[in-house]
């Protein structure tokens, strides 16, 4: 049998994986883990996704992996190429926390719940169904996807494991 | 990143003395609540790739108290107070005595004396940059997670993502005189506040 890479995706990172391999991102705190799974092609992707929309960029060249609204396209991309169908593709979401509570909640504080937001829109405008979420609450997450069996298990340390 | 056009090296010796002061404070401030010698390493100041930043603290999923606050005012920016939960334990026992919980959940109580630390040193270092620069700075309530460094620190990155995939920031490193226990204190402007700090500091921008 054939062994289990595991791709690692840093932040504001994105890649694609087949054959049986996984994806994995550690330490989400109000970034999203999107997860994009073709299983007819067992072929997954995934972005850690740090900021909800590349309108607010101020750096030269933008790192497309890092905004909502630039990831998602970025990665259809990277699975039509790698021989998924689009219109069978399936989306995970995990991440979003707002790490910590503030009664003054400037914009800037609200980003999780931000980025979960823009994600959605972005998959919304290419018809891709949302099937499973963990996403909000106050906690870190780590998170490993599978391009076989499209689970996606997610570490906390609050709350452990699961899988959706 | 190309925050720093001109008399880069310079800047970012007078921003290690900014940490330094700042984080000297707060770490007699730590040796009088504590009643024993704590060290303090130099200063870093570096800008560091968001991928990174977490091993400074011994990896992304690894799970520490930390104490997060935004400085608000003329120069607003992160603060953290990061330590191990060995080091939190250390406190709470050598501080406030407390029986200690059994297992790694931490009573309300615990939480609240960690929480309160915290605010005290962050005080302290603030205070002193705020008399240093003649800028008005205030911190607001902490607030308190115990949890994975990465998700910790990821949020402290926000204001940095939108210029870049690297952030400056300032970390001290505590150290208690046996070397038994040590903490992290990460302050990290926003990008905006560069120039009003050297501006203050009559630094040429």
């Amino acid at each position: 049998m054939k062994e289990v890479i595991i791709v690692k995706i840093g932040m504001a990172d994105l890649n694609v994986a087949s054959g049986g391999d996984s994806l994995k991102t550690t330490g989400l705190g109000s970034c999203v883990g999107l997860t994009l799974h073709d299983a007819n092609q067992g072929i997954a992707g995934m972005a850690h996704i740090m900021l909800p929309s590349s309108d607010i960029a101020r750096e030269g060249q933008i790192n497309i992996a890092k905004y909502a609204d630039t990831a998602v396209p970025e990665l259809l991309a990277r699975l039509k190429a790698g021989g998924a169908n689009l219109r069978r593709l399936v989306a995970k979401l995990a991440g979003g926390a707002q790490m910590f509570a503030f009664a003054s909640g400037s914009d800037s504080m609200r980003i999780g719940p931000r980025n979960v937001e823009s994600t959605k829109l972005a998959l919304a405008s290419y018809n891709i169904p949302i099937i499973a979420e963990d996403t909000g609450g106050n906690f870190g997450r780590t998170i490993e996807f599978s391009s076989a069996s499209g689970i996606l298990t997610i570490r906390s340390v609050q709350n452990g494991v699961k899988e959706i | 990143m190309e925050l720093f056009s001109n008399n880069a090296e310079f800047k970012m010796d007078v921003l290690r003395e900014v940490g330094n002061i700042g984080a000297g404070h707060a770490a007699t401030a730590l040796s009088r609540l504590l009643d024993k010698p704590i060290d303090m390493a130099v200063p870093k100041v570096s800008f560091i790739p968001f991928e990174d930043i977490a091993d400074r603290v011994g990896g992304a999923e690894e799970v520490v108290v930390a104490i997060f606050l935004r400085v608000e005012g003329e120069a607003p920016g992160n603060m953290f107070f990061l330590m191990s939960q060995y080091q939190a334990r250390v406190l709470l026992q050598g501080l406030l005595h407390f029986e200690l919980s059994e297992g790694p959940e931490y009573s309300e109580m615990e939480l609240s004396a960690l929480s309160e630390i915290g605010n005290i040193l962050a005080g302290s270092y603030l205070s002193s940059l705020a008399d240093l620069t003649g800028l008005p700075l205030s911190p607001t309530v902490p607030a308190i997670a115990v949890d994975m460094a990465g998700a910790i620190l990821s949020y402290g990155l926000v204001q940095f993502g939108t210029m870049g995939d690297e952030a400056l920031l300032i970390d001290t490193t505590f150290l208690e005189d046996d070397r038994q226990a040590e903490g992290h204190f990460f302050f990290i402007p926003d990008p905006e506040s560069f120039e009003r700090l050297f501006r203050a500091l009559g630094v040429p921008i």
